[in-house]
């Protein structure tokens, strides 16, 4: 009936989260326009290699009119507690991944454990957004 | 004690190295040691496996970004081309209208413009295309309390 397409986060700089999903994560930049006639807006997604039909959109916090000066700052104060979005990825190889993905700069809130679902590490972006990057164990009946 | 290890594997090391990073200011030179073979050795151990030589293989990698960016953003040329970690404007445009036909303004030319593409929501636009702070004559009196 539907298929997830593109989800959002809140960043609190572009061009600061660009960076860091192109060239620490190593996404794509789908779609990157700004918009003159919306007062400057940048509509700016990025997503996986290899998996074109999913995108993040790395949202500004709006200011008015799309937001008032007190919503904004409970996101930011919500975002800093870093409760403001969350990620899920899956990898063929968590701690591989994880290597390469520190190497790149990438600080990580938890090295990489096993759980009864997989292997898995956090790290966050810039903006405090939360990413898990999973091996994901095959639960299959044997 | 190594296991033997075959050969392409090691290019394979470097072309992945390519696809990873092709944004960095990446030469043949990395790709080599990536594979940790001499350089006159791995060009010719790349093109043997891969079919085209690893300059070939880097740069096409770095155009095919490129003209993504071209139909998708509203970046400058310029701009572009640095992104996908090539140095010079000018060789970038050369090679781009060697291998699509048309310069890069030209091939962006022939598609809709990116903002086409940009799923900005109703309610996005709404809030930001809204005028704001605009004076109306009402406004001039003092603020009813």
């Amino acid at each position: 009936m539907f298929q997830l397409s593109i989800t959002q986060l809140w960043v609190h700089d572009q061009d600061e989260a660009l960076a860091f999903y192109t060239q620490k994560l190593g996404m794509e930049v789908r779609i990157d326009v700004t918009m003159a006639e919306m007062g400057y807006f940048r509509w700016l997604t990025v997503g996986p290699v290899g998996q074109p039909d999913v995108a993040i959109v790395l949202m500004p916090i709006a200011g008015p009119p799309m937001m008032d000066d007190e919503t904004a700052e409970q996101v930011r104060s919500l975002m800093a507690k870093g409760f403001a979005g969350a990620v899920f990825l899956t990898t063929d190889d968590c701690r591989a991944a994880y290597e390469e993905l520190k190497a790149r700069g990438v600080e990580f809130s938890e090295e990489p454990e096993d759980r009864p679902y997989g292997i898995d590490c956090g790290f966050r972006d810039p903006s405090g957004n939360s990413f898990r990057l999973t091996q994901v164990r095959d639960l299959s009946p044997v | 004690m190594t296991a033997h290890v075959p050969p392409a594997r090691h290019l394979l090391r470097a072309k992945d190295l390519a696809d990873a990073r092709y944004f960095e200011r990446l030469d043949v030179d990395d790709l080599a040691r990536a594979a940790r073979l001499s350089r006159a050795h791995f060009s010719r151990e790349f093109r043997r496996a891969f079919g085209e030589p690893p300059h070939a293989y880097l740069l096409t990698r770095r155009l095919e970004r490129a003209a993504a960016l071209l139909r998708s953003t509203d970046r400058s040329v310029a701009d572009i081309c640095f992104s996908v970690g090539l140095q010079s404007v000018g060789s970038f445009t050369t090679s781009f209208t060697r291998t699509y036909g048309k310069s890069p303004t030209a091939y962006r030319a022939t598609f809709p413009p990116a903002a086409q593409y940009a799923r900005i929501p109703g309610c996005v636009l709404r809030a930001y295309g809204r005028p704001q702070r605009s004076t109306f004559r009402e406004d001039r009196g003092p603020a009813p309390r």
